[in-house]
């Protein structure tokens, strides 16, 4: 240790802490002060291994600054600057100091050069993220955030046993590139990838993220997916299991938004989605896949955060969910509007913004690969993209049929945390070579070529056509004109129609089986060690004797054996 | 110097008919706190001699070893001894006010006297090289602590210290039995010498069945599953300050005991590789660890929960040392001082708390945070070393578990003991949410937080569980020495 490096991630931490003794202004003082502090602390901080202490027989690194984490914390702190004003007003003090907390030890893990440092701020950051779930403080929230946190400390068992695992055969605790080739690199993998709404646990985002407040969602959807996105780009870079593995995420996210009624679960199925990209590029490994992964997480976080607090404002001023009842909302929201489209715009990387430039060094990764299913695989998910976030979300909550709904355009701190994002979108889009300069790999991509340009709007082009031509089937009006259209509008509609309610059907009946699973198992357990049951009531001395005597013989029968 | 050996333990022993003749609670309380304190400062000094210089031997009266009795502290030794004094010299500091409220006032000089000779009885224990003396001192501690146990308030106290004295001395006797076996094969009583001759005779009907007994026997003393049904009601219903003594020490003292019979008079290579102790000791371990925790999660009365919790966390210890390996013994003596000082800090909190409140279930928990702050926030800061969160010390112990269990690929162990360790999540969740999430009772009465000589003791077990999770070298470095000399340095 040759200078005193203060752990960035603590000023959050720390500092979110103290919210609870603070009050209006004060409040937002810390609120946006802390962010910025941490973005002076991640800056100063010059690379490598900056503070190293030991612990039991090993060395620790608890801050140790790489290109990759700095990039990641930024974006962290970035985000927690804009949540924060953005929640100022309305969140709880609970959802503040959580979300803070939550944000501190996400920064935490970017900067953790060994196993132990990284599972300690995972853990908080478990908590933190339930607690900011639970500051809802609505009965679905609790269900849904007990759900989460238990998915979660699962999650954490399985990487706990991958670290020591690891430790007892390599003997060190360090961080660094490991290829998921024994048990417990693949147990710290599978760790990793649950946080990241990895299959077969990737309903945990939709099921959790919506239930939160409006705020809480706009913070959940920051953090936990992208540092286990961060983990895997240091942990395992050019695994290539995860190729399939975030090719699945991308289209299961895009179908089940597809399906989605919920505007926010919509977004939060997107979350997956967009996830799946990255994941996939971490897999392909190149350096210029992995500086693809890198911004689009950077990218992501800022215009899924402008999408879920568009959405988080008009759920706040309509207090509904559902895309079936708003409409029309352009008219008395358009600040709302307008910053919806930008974040809709640039998810689907629309050229100009922060999508187009960052998304597409992954295409272009996969392409310089060779590997070519991937390359139309993706080429095809981008344009269900747009199909599901980046049409479908404003179009039905904005424009589509007259809801009659008249909200105005929320408070103040909201409008000016969406103008924020909606600034950084267009601003990376317009130019990104300041990104460009702090990913961990040079970049020597130009996305602006006509090529490129020309691709791109063939793509969304034709997504948009495909979702006005099947418009009238999403929104299920029965206009026949034509008897060919039959086909398409009716029998389609009906089997897609059908599947849709025979897999929600389904679905909903898998639910209840396994939560009536789970309420008999833990009946049965109080039964036999619930207060007055058989393990845990007062026994008769005799019985207590006859087990004496019991293992007394046994264990004679054994030693004579 | 040489005399503090005994001293240790003659001190609170020739303390205890002080107090009964003093007859006088303040005086009595003073005689107690000054012997524990005394006995703290001497093991403090006889552990730092005996780990810089080796094995002190110490013979009783001055007659030589195989006709006198011989007292010899080794690290083990002294390790586990400076758990006890340490725990005692706090209990004492606290035991005041909590017993002047909870004993009646005639008696309180006697409860003192019964609180010396448990202690007296359970230091003895770590320093004796006696087989027979070790019985003699487990029979004084067990005896004082009976009589301890039934002056509870509650008078369920009086019937759960009957139910512990029946098993109590069922162990007892088997353990005496063990030694008598031992003693006609080999003709002799002290440690070392045993050690020395079992090995010759230890093909012998005569030794296994001894050694039966005495696992049995300690095992009853242990607690361990499933012969630990006498545990929950004997800590339930004694006084705060025995619950919180005992709870810290005996089962500590019972471990010391097994592992000093099991690992060095028998040796390791008979009780763990020729016997099957090992994986018995694992699967009871193991269902103690799980039966326990699973039934801590639905108490409501908190001193049974964590009553419950102390079978599970035996389990952990018992578990341990079925490893044979020495990580898997590092882990268990490393557990033995930790979850002394977790156990200890819970149980007097929980102490503290009765005595500003009265009974504690999770009914008049509700809102404590707001009550009682400072107590309340101790609590949860063992809960969390409890659980096994970093940074506390419980963490360190789990992790040498798991490390153990891993060595020896036993992945479904090591699973299941992580899953033990959520299983305290939730019973500890349970209390937190409790005490912070839920309003006081309507009919709650305003309390004062708990006098500063409660607040004292609690906060600095608190505060040694924070520090020995971040230093470890003292607590983990004399661990696996001890354990390197028991196992051997190369198992």
């Amino acid at each position: 240790m040759s200078e005193f490096a203060f752990p960035p991630g603590l000023v959050l931490v720390l500092g979110g802490l103290l919210i609870p003794f603070t009050s209006n202004r004060r409040r937002l003082a810390l609120l946006l002060g802390l962010p910025v502090l941490t973005l002076l602390v991640v800056w100063s901080l010059p690379d490598g291994v900056l503070v190293r202490t030991t612990f039991l027989d090993y060395t620790l690194e608890p801050v140790r600054a790489t290109a990759e984490g700095r990039l990641f914390a930024t974006i962290f702190a970035i985000m927690a600057f804009a949540g924060g004003l953005y929640a100022y007003r309305q969140a709880s003090t609970l959802e503040l100091t959580a979300a803070f907390v939550y944000a501190g030890s996400a920064v935490g893990v970017t900067f953790a050069g060994d196993l132990l440092t990284l599972f300690v701020f995972w853990e908080v950051m478990a908590l933190g993220s339930t607690a900011v779930i639970w500051a809802a403080s609505t009965v679905s929230s609790q269900r849904a955030g007990m759900r989460y946190l238990l998915l979660h400390l699962l999650g954490g068992v399985v990487l706990m046993i991958g670290i020591i695992a690891q430790v007892s055969t390599t003997g060190s605790l360090a961080f660094e590139p490991m290829t998921p080739d024994s048990v417990p690199t693949v147990l710290i993998l599978i760790g990793f990838l649950v946080n990241a709404g990895a299959p077969p646990l990737s309903a945990w985002i939709a099921d959790a993220y919506p239930e939160a407040s409006p705020s809480g969602t706009v913070f959940l959807s920051a953090f936990t997916t992208k540092t286990a996105v961060f983990t895997l780009l240091v942990g395992f870079p050019g695994a290539d299991i995860l190729v399939p593995i975030g090719l699945y995420m991308v289209f299961y996210g895009i179908i089940y938004a597809l399906l989605e009624n919920d505007m926010r679960r919509i977004l939060a199925y997107s979350i997956v989605n967009q996830v799946g990209f990255m994941v996939a590029a971490i897999g392909i490994g190149t350096e210029m896949a992995l500086n693809g992964a890198a911004a689009h997480a950077f990218a992501h976080i800022i215009y899924k955060a402008l999408l879920l607090m568009s959405a988080g404002s008009v759920l706040l001023m309509t207090a509904r969910r559902k895309c079936t009842d708003l409409g029309g909302l352009f008219q008395s929201m358009p600040v709302t509007a307008v910053n919806g489209i930008i974040g809709a715009l640039a998810i689907s990387a629309f050229p100009f913004t922060s999508g187009f430039v960052t998304k597409s060094l992954e295409t272009q990764a996969a392409a310089n690969e060779g590997m070519l299913l991937v390359w139309l695989l993706l080429l095809a998910a981008s344009a269900g993209v747009f199909l599901h976030a980046g049409i479908k979300f404003p179009w039905f909550v904005f424009f589509q049929k007259d809801s009659g709904l008249r909200p105005p355009d929320p408070p103040v701190n909201l409008r000016y945390a969406m103008w924020l994002f909606s600034f950084l979108c267009l601003a990376i889009g317009i130019y990104p070579a300041p990104l460009y300069a702090i990913l961990p790999y040079p970049v020597d991509y130009q996305p602006y070529t006509v090529d490129h340009l020309v691709t791109q709007f063939q793509v969304l082009l034709f997504a948009g056509f495909a979702f006005f031509v099947m418009l009238k089937q999403m929104r299920r009006t029965l206009t026949i004109s034509l008897d060919f259209d039959w086909f398409y509008r009716k029998f389609f509609k009906e089997i897609a129609g059908e599947f849709t309610l025979r897999t929600s059907a389904a679905r909903d009946a898998r639910e209840e089986q396994a939560l009536a699973g789970v309420l008999r198992m833990i009946d049965r357990l109080y039964k036999h060690h619930g207060p007055g049951s058989t393990a845990a009531r007062t026994w008769p001395t005799g019985s207590m004797v006859l087990w004496v005597a019991v293992l007394l013989g046994v264990s004679l029968l054994f030693y004579y054996l | 110097m040489d005399h503090l050996a005994v001293l240790v333990v003659i001190v609170p022993l020739m303390s205890a008919p002080v107090c009964v003749l003093l007859d006088r609670s303040r005086p009595a309380w003073l005689t107690s706190l000054v012997a524990a304190w005394f006995s703290f400062g001497a093991a403090v000094m006889l552990l730092l001699r005996v780990s810089a210089e080796g094995p002190l031997r110490y013979s009783l009266g001055g007659w030589e070893a195989p006709w006198g009795i011989e007292f010899r502290i080794d690290v083990l030794g002294g390790y586990v001894l400076l758990i006890v004094t340490a725990v005692a010299a706090l209990v004492m500091v606290f035991a005041r006010h909590s017993v002047e409220q909870e004993i009646p006032h005639d008696r309180i000089a006697r409860f003192y006297a019964a609180l010396l000779l448990v202690f007296a009885g359970l230091a003895g224990i770590t320093v004796t090289g006696d087989a027979f003396n070790l019985f003699v001192f487990l029979e004084i501690s067990s005896l004082a602590s009976y009589a301890a146990i039934s002056m509870g308030r509650d008078r369920r106290a009086l019937s759960a210290s009957f139910q512990y004295l029946v098993m109590g001395t069922i162990g007892a006797t088997f353990i005496l039995i063990g030694i008598g076996m031992l003693y006609m094969m080999t003709g002799t009583l002290n440690m070392i010498d045993l050690a020395a001759r079992l090995p010759e005779v230890s093909d012998s009907r005569t030794v296994r069945a001894g050694f039966a007994f005495l696992t049995v026997g300690i095992g009853l003393k242990l607690a361990l599953f499933p012969l630990h049904l006498w545990l929950p009601n004997a800590y339930a219903y004694a006084p705060s300050t025995v619950t919180a003594f005992l709870a810290a020490t005996a089962t500590k003292v019972a471990v010391y005991a097994l592992l000093r019979f099991v690992l060095e008079i028998f040796g390791v290579e008979f009780s763990l590789h020729a016997m099957p102790l090992d994986r018995i000791l694992v699967f009871l371990g193991l269902l103690g660890i799980l039966s326990g925790s699973l039934v801590a999660v639905f108490q409501r009365d908190l001193k049974r929960m964590l009553a419950y919790s102390s079978v599970a966390q035996i389990g952990y210890m018992v578990l341990g040392i079925g490893l044979a390996s020495v990580t898997g013994v590092t882990a268990a003596i490393l557990h033995v001082f930790n979850h002394a000082l977790m156990k200890g800090a819970l149980f007097l909190a929980l102490g503290a708390v009765a005595y500003r409140v009265g009974a504690v279930t999770l009914r008049e928990f509700a809102g404590m945070g707001q009550r009682l702050p400072w107590t309340t926030a101790a609590i949860v800061l063992g809960g969390l070393s409890l659980i096994g969160v970093p940074p506390t010390a419980g963490f360190v112990s789990k992790w040498y578990l798991v490390l153990g269990t891993l060595e020896q690929g036993l992945w479904l162990v090591a699973m299941l003991v992580l899953f033990g360790s959520l299983l305290a999540l939730i019973y500890v969740w349970k209390l937190v949410e409790a005490a912070y999430f839920k309003p006081p009772p309507a009919n709650a009465a305003a309390v004062a937080e708990a006098p500063l000589s409660m607040l004292v003791p609690v906060w600095t077990l608190v505060a040694a569980n924070i520090y020995f999770g971040l230093y470890t070298d003292v607590s983990v470095g004399l661990a696996s020495r001890v354990a390197h000399d028991l196992v051997g340095g190369g198992g």
